[in-house]
């Protein structure tokens, strides 16, 4: 890499004399060997869908979550590194539990993410602190409808209607565009969700994972938690199922 | 100048007596309650507890608000019941549900039972008191949780107890008695039986208590959850009136 040796790759507050600020990009470096994970904001809702690879075969099935519930209306997906998501999370947690002991309202999505983004940014300014190595988004539902925002190192954000992080996503992406998201609902967008991540596994370098699916929307009366055993099941034989077609299809040719 | 070596500081009993950093500005104590509710009632049955509270929001002895709910429902389990400081009790609703939805948030399938949400909110009371500026309230807990019922009382001073029948304010001079007469003679008395038992001890109440109301609210928790009736009217009988003389 062009910036090793130059001596302005130390510090994030430090540019380098084309503009850019180097630990930023190293950050995102750090999505780089995390799982896939996709979010899907369809019209009536959001759902995640999380590539959980497993480490080791001695940890707890469904330990170490890779999504997290920030508030009843508000739910995170992550990729990178854990501990730094969990951090964030807190502070997010934080905000929208300050937010509605204040206002006595649900916190709107927008002020979230700027709250959580700005948190990041700072991050990104100071010799003394690391930016943070993961992409968060963030899936909601309110009286604006269905959100979904990614929030990447730098701490800048953009709203979506499709988005992958981690290893797989730039085949995920191909895959989402696919989908006719604003036609689709949750109960449908799940399994399209889980399939994708089935899909982009890469099963000769990563073995074991788990897969981690959530739902924001109608189809949860408004709250994000993590989907029921039926759906999930459902979805996971929906996903193992067509990836089992295109792997004969391919053996066909 | 007079406000020289005034300085604002976090010391509210003035503990530092160096001049320079004295304040005498005041720290903010709730005196005295505001908008008050009065007694609240609750009782334990065969296979459920229920409370009771009037709709009665007080201001001095105004009757003010009149359509106020001192029930509270804390989660499918749980049912809080505020009497005092109606501010105070709205305070504490919304800690409770900062708490659900910190509990919601683990996603582990578990939730607080009646008898940890009452434990914490008797540390909530106790600390409170321990900071002399008490939550002016007292709050009967009542729940239902692994087929058995719970019943609890804490106070402003975070004095807590347990017992099948309770009664806060002035209803623990006129309707405790009647709950723990009732109670001993049936320590198993169906839900019929002890709604009809709260509306009596209500209708006493209501006859004796200058700062009751004829509207009340009745919560019930059973293995089916909560639910909250009301408000309901207490008709009472008042024929006794037409022989009070001397007062027109």
């Amino acid at each position: 890499m062009s910036s090793i040796g130059t001596g302005y790759d130390l510090s994030a507050s430090t540019y380098s004399p084309d503009g850019r600020v180097f630990q930023i990009e190293y950050a995102s470096k750090a999505l780089e060997n995390s799982g896939t994970a996709v979010g899907l904001r369809c019209k009536d809702g959001v759902v995640f869908a999380v590539e959980k690879l497993v480490m080791s075969k001695l940890h707890e099935a469904g330990s170490d979550r890779r999504i997290f519930t920030v508030d009843n209306h508000v739910g995170i997906a992550s990729a990178g590194l854990i501990a730094d998501a969990r951090k964030v999370v807190r502070r997010a947690r934080n905000e929208a539990s300050n937010f509605r002991f204040m206002l006595n309202e649900a916190i709107p999505i927008e002020h979230l993410i700027d709250r959580v983004s700005g948190y990041v940014h700072a991050h990104t300014l100071y010799s003394a602190v690391r930016p943070f190595g993961f992409n968060l988004m963030f899936g909601s539902s309110g009286p604006e409808g269905p959100r979904l925002y990614m929030i990447d190192p730098s701490g800048v954000y953009w709203g979506y209607f499709g988005c992958a992080i981690g290893k797989g996503k730039q085949a995920a992406k191909t895959e989402i565009e696919k989908l006719k998201l604003q036609e689709l609902t949750c109960r449908e967008a799940i399994n399209e969700a889980a399939k994708i991540i089935y899909k982009v596994h890469d099963e000769v370098k990563d073995k074991a994972f788990e897969l981690e699916l959530s739902w924001v929307g109608e189809v949860s009366k408004g709250f994000h938690q993590l989907v029921p055993e039926d759906v999930f099941a459902a979805a996971e034989q929906f996903a193992k199922d067509a990836v089992k077609e295109t792997d004969s299809e391919e053996e066909d040719l | 100048m007079a406000t020289d070596g005034f300085y604002l500081t976090s010391d509210p009993l003035g503990a530092k007596c160096d001049k320079k950093e004295t304040t005498n500005m005041a720290i903010g104590r709730t005196l005295r309650p505001i908008v008050t509710g009065s007694s609240v009632l609750g009782i334990t049955f065969s296979d459920g507890v229920m409370l009771a509270a009037d709709t009665l929001g007080s201001y001095g002895s105004l009757a003010r608000y009149r359509d106020l709910s001192r029930l509270l429902k804390v989660n499918d389990t749980t049912v809080a019941a505020g009497s005092g400081d109606y501010a105070d009790f709205q305070y504490i609703a919304r800690l409770f549900e900062s708490l659900n939805i910190e509990s919601d948030s683990y996603c582990d399938g578990h939730s607080y039972t009646p008898r940890s949400f009452y434990s914490w909110l008797t540390r909530v009371m106790y600390n409170r008191r321990t900071k002399i500026n008490p939550l002016w309230n007292t709050v009967i807990m009542g729940g239902y949780h692994d087929n058995k019922p719970f019943l609890g009382v804490v106070n402003s001073l975070g004095v807590s107890f347990e017992a099948p029948t309770l009664a806060t304010g002035f209803g623990g001079y006129i309707a405790q008695p009647l709950m723990r007469d009732a109670y001993e003679k049936n320590p198993s008395m169906s839900k019929e039986e002890a709604q009809k038992l709260l509306e009596k001890c209500m209708t006493v109440l209501y006859y004796r208590d200058a700062r009751s109301w004829n509207k009340y609210e009745i919560a019930t928790i059973t293995t089916d959850g909560v639910t909250i009736t009301g408000p309901m009217k207490l008709e009472g009988n008042w024929e006794v009136a037409n022989y009070v003389r001397g007062y027109d």
